[in-house]
């Protein structure tokens, strides 16, 4: 009897583990492409959803590395030369979060229009 | 020239402050140089190994690698504080009554020096293999880099470290029975602040979905990426927008290493009787 509800209670958290995985493809929707090239942003402004989590990818087409840095968004990750990273932001109320490239902070602006 | 120094000091800062820390909790602790310097030292070993590795640690777990990595070497060093400070409320009371009996606990004093060396080695690994990914960056691709990377490197570690002697210069002004009371609360606040920075890396990851509405924006009065946000950053866990998460991560480890202390020093370490004789 209790190795049938120790099995059931396994069961649960197995499948509730399983909702919560389920969960993250279907965000994927909600992902903004933003790409690097000679230290610029393109675009350099984007519109996202507001009140709810969003995906950034960051296509880095430089052969230097970067960092995608905002502190409006609290994000803040490496993107390799060449390479690509996603974060995750939000839930953001609406309004304008600007974002920069720490390495390049001279040319690599750019700004998350929420709405 | 000058903004690669600004740009490798803003990263070297952090570790600067802390290691200001670590050198005056640790006031009069035999070996403790050996120790700091080996933290360091390993530190920057790691940033090179880091930062060589950078794209494949990226590349892991679904790419969450650079998110999972930054929130498990700040949650090691939140750890290790912790256990510091367990220790030192263990031994408070020897440390108090007569500094050489630290030399006596010599044994258990350098398991202490080593989790503080590992919270430094920690905080100079995060940083260090931005700096070197920057500076490697230079090097491939302008003119006469190795100008730059020098100026740059050798600067912003030299004010780093200045940052780290005025700390900890200043911090000795306070009166040696405040220091470590002083001392073993900057060092809960920071492990408090490490842990609310741990839990922005998870939800920056999408590892943690919840809890995510940032509370309030003192943006305005004080952003926490200047120069004066990035030291109470530091020195408190000062963040200028925190969100529902990071504040219980905050207050969860604040309180969580108080009762810690509590506990620890009213269970003195069990290698020796719980009356010292003055002949030990």
């Amino acid at each position: 009897m209790r190795r049938v509800s120790l099995l059931s209670a396994a069961c649960a958290i197995a499948l509730s583990g399983a909702a919560f995985l389920q969960a993250a493809p279907a965000r994927a929707e909600d992902t903004i492409t933003i790409v690097i090239k000679d230290h610029k942003f393109e675009p350099a402004e984007v519109k996202v959803p507001a009140n709810k989590r969003v995906t950034l990818l960051v296509d880095n087409q430089d052969a230097t590395s970067e960092e995608f840095e905002s502190g409006e968004m609290k994000v803040e990750k490496i993107v390799g030369g060449r390479k690509q990273i996603k974060v995750m932001v939000g839930p953001l109320k609406p309004g304008r979060y600007p974002f920069f490239g720490e390495f390049h902070e001279a040319t690599a602006q750019g700004a998350v229009i929420a709405e | 020239m000058l903004a690669s120094l600004i740009i490798v000091f803003r990263e070297v800062l952090e570790a600067g402050l802390i290691v200001g820390i670590v050198l005056a909790a640790t006031q009069g602790v035999v070996g403790r140089g050996r120790w700091i310097a080996l933290g360091i030292v390993g530190g920057i070993i790691g940033s090179c190994i880091v930062a060589a590795f950078a794209d494949g640690i990226s590349a892991l777990f679904a790419d969450t690698g650079q998110e999972l990595f930054n929130a498990t070497v700040l949650l090691i060093a939140v750890v290790m504080l912790a256990w510091h400070n367990a220790w030192m409320a263990q031994h408070g009371r020897e440390l108090a009554r007569d500094m050489k009996a630290v030399g006596r606990a010599v044994q258990s004093g350098e398991k202490s020096l080593a989790a503080l060396a590992v919270v430094i080695g920690v905080a100079v690994l995060r940083e260090g293999s931005e700096v070197v990914l920057f500076l490697t960056g230079i090097l491939a691709s302008e003119e006469g880099g190795i100008a730059t990377v020098a100026a740059g490197g050798l600067g912003g570690m030299a004010l780093g470290a200045l940052v780290s002697i005025l700390l900890y210069v200043g911090l000795l002004q306070i009166p040696t029975r405040h220091l470590f009371a002083t001392t073993t609360w900057l060092l809960t606040l920071l492990a408090a602040g490490m842990a609310a920075t741990a839990v922005n890396f998870l939800a920056q990851g999408g590892v943690l979905n919840v809890g995510g509405t940032v509370l309030w924006d003192s943006s305005g009065v004080l952003r926490d990426n200047s120069l004066v946000g990035q030291a109470l950053h530091v020195l408190v866990g000062y963040t200028d927008r925190p969100t529902e998460a990071q504040l219980i991560a905050y207050v969860g480890v604040v309180v969580g290493i108080l009762l810690l202390t509590r506990w620890a020093a009213g269970n003195p370490p069990s290698d020796r009787p719980r009356v010292a004789s003055p002949a030990e």
